[in-house]
């Protein structure tokens, strides 16, 4: 790599790690932020595997694992995808403050924030999905899959929590304040409870049958579940979506990007 | 104060109360919506638990739609809250302080808007289920009833959101509450009814958890005619939350204009 290459992805690294480590301290450092993002992921957990058990006893429920691997899939994706949503709240919220406007005057490589802000995201999707995982294996989740089936499992999530963090991402530079809020997490709500959430795909009829078949969330959530009981369905699918939509988005944020420079 | 003066004070508050509300499409809009979103998710999501033997309907829409009614009430705890909020943090209250007002008055007046907002999310959850093909057992009779208790219980819940106001003097500190009232909702016999929860600590919380006997209330009148203990339970534990946020509120209020 030449020397003006080099600096480039020194500089990018620089403001890519300061912005993460901000993000990442002030999710941890305050409850109002923490506690939520930990606490409601367990609480949809709670209440869809605890409550909604008997699901599992419905003509044609066929899952191997049983309904807590069954649900427990589904809360680690959603809070993958709340992870990226709330973070873009933090980037709402450094726009509302005026605090970008010097990130956007400090930076060398303006995309460095982008990324760091990315990195918290995941930094604080990887707390949330460790107390998930250790609360669903005490609760007596069974676990069919092996290494890579859960590897594989686990790189989804992080896929969909980058695509969320990149969407929320975009809205927040364009709107530059939290009140666009809903307009982040609205969407990401819709297309996460228009999958089948509660009994697979087969057992869906009527018009949520027909928006769940062609919902691309549908395909992650059915990978998701193949990878935890052992039995892989729709791999490929569910990771050429997965790509594109960090994809996707990345082209959406770099415009709101550009749109927020131009709004100095 | 004579009576016409206390009648006047809650006229003119709630009067403002009202107008707030209706001038607020933010708060009305996401009570209504959020809702019926689910309702429209859940229902087709979960009609296969009419599969399991003993669940008490074939109508999963009709199952559900006494949800609607707990949410929206939800929504009352946060906006009648968070408007109590704006109004300490703006110095309102303060200047209510200097006038004759009683706290009753305030309180009182203030609950209009969620009296307002309770009549028009048991109108449209009513009519849109309905209208989706949920079932009514008791017909026009039955509706008139849910949407005196769906009113009820949003007025009786407002009361929490003046308390939690008062205490805080936050908006932001009210909405964080949310997530808190959600849970009582999510864990009770939401999804499912009691005696087809299969995991026995859930069972054993949403049998002790109040808003799991409002639900009840609501669907007894929907699909199981008329069921004098439930409705009586029902509006009970309306009245009793009416009851304690009311004297919680005006406790709280006490404290804010001594602070003041």
């Amino acid at each position: 790599m030449s020397a003006p290459a080099e600096a480039r992805v020194a500089s990018f690294r620089s403001v890519a790690l300061a912005v993460a480590w901000r993000s990442v301290h002030n999710f941890l450092s305050n409850p109002a932020f923490l506690v939520p993002a930990v606490i409601f992921p367990l609480f949809f957990f709670t209440a869809f595997a605890g409550g909604l058990s008997a699901m599992s006893n419905a003509p044609g429920f066929d899952f191997p694992s049983g309904y807590t691997a069954f649900q427990f899939v589904f809360v680690l994706l959603q809070s993958a995808a709340f992870g990226g949503v709330f973070t873009g709240f933090a980037v709402a919220r450094d726009f509302e403050i005026g605090f970008a406007k010097r990130y956007l005057l400090a930076a060398g490589r303006r995309g460095g924030i982008v990324a760091g802000y990315a990195l918290a995201a995941l930094v604080r999707a990887l707390i949330t999905w460790m107390i998930l995982t250790a609360v669903a294996l005490i609760a007596g989740m069974e676990v069919g899959g092996a290494g890579v089936e859960l590897f594989g499992l686990y790189g989804l999530a992080v896929l969909v929590n980058l695509a969320a963090m990149l969407w929320a991402a975009g809205v927040a530079m364009r709107v530059r304040s939290i009140q666009g809020g809903p307009l982040m997490q609205f969407p990401v709500f819709l297309i996460l409870f228009l999958a089948p959430v509660y009994v697979p795909l087969s057992l869906l009829s009527g018009w949520i049958h027909a928006v769940a078949s062609v919902n691309p969330v549908t395909a992650l959530l059915e990978a998701g579940r193949g990878f935890i009981s052992g039995e892989p369905v729709v791999v490929a699918l569910a990771f050429a979506v997965a790509v594109a939509l960090p994809v996707l988005f990345g082209l959406w944020a770099r415009g709101g990007l550009r749109r927020a420079e131009a709004a100095g | 104060m004579s009576r016409d003066g206390l009648r006047t004070q809650v006229g003119q508050l709630a009067r403002r109360s009202v107008l707030r509300t209706l001038r607020q499409p933010a708060q009305i809009v996401p009570a209504l919506v959020f809702p019926l979103f689910l309702l429209a998710v859940n229902s087709g999501g979960l009609k296969q638990a009419t599969n399991l033997p003993g669940f008490p309907t074939d109508s999963y829409l009709t199952f559900a739609l006494a949800v609607p009614f707990m949410q929206g009430a939800l929504f009352s705890v946060m906006n009648t809250g968070t408007d109590l909020a704006r109004d300490i943090e703006t110095g309102f209250l303060n200047r209510l302080a200097l006038t004759p007002l009683r706290g009753a008055a305030l309180l009182s007046g203030l609950l209009a808007g969620a009296v307002v907002l309770g009549l028009v999310q048991a109108a449209t959850y009513l009519t849109v289920g309905l209208v989706a093909g949920a079932e009514l057992v008791t017909g026009a009779p039955g509706a008139l009833v849910i949407v005196v208790l769906s009113v009820s219980i949003t007025v009786a819940f407002g009361t929490i959101g003046l308390f939690a106001a008062l205490r805080t003097g936050s908006g932001e500190a009210v909405q964080s509450l949310f997530p808190v009232f959600f849970v009582f909702l999510f864990i009770s016999a939401m999804a499912l009814p009691l005696d087809l929860i299969q995991t026995d600590w859930f069972r054993k919380i949403a049998s002790a958890n109040p808003v799991t006997y409002l639900l009840e209330a609501f669907r007894s009148l929907l699909f199981e005619g008329w069921e004098p203990a439930k409705l009586a339970l029902g509006f009970g534990i309306a009245a009793a939350v009416l009851t304690l946020g009311m004297l919680a509120a005006s406790s709280a209020l006490k404290t804010r204009l001594v602070r003041t």
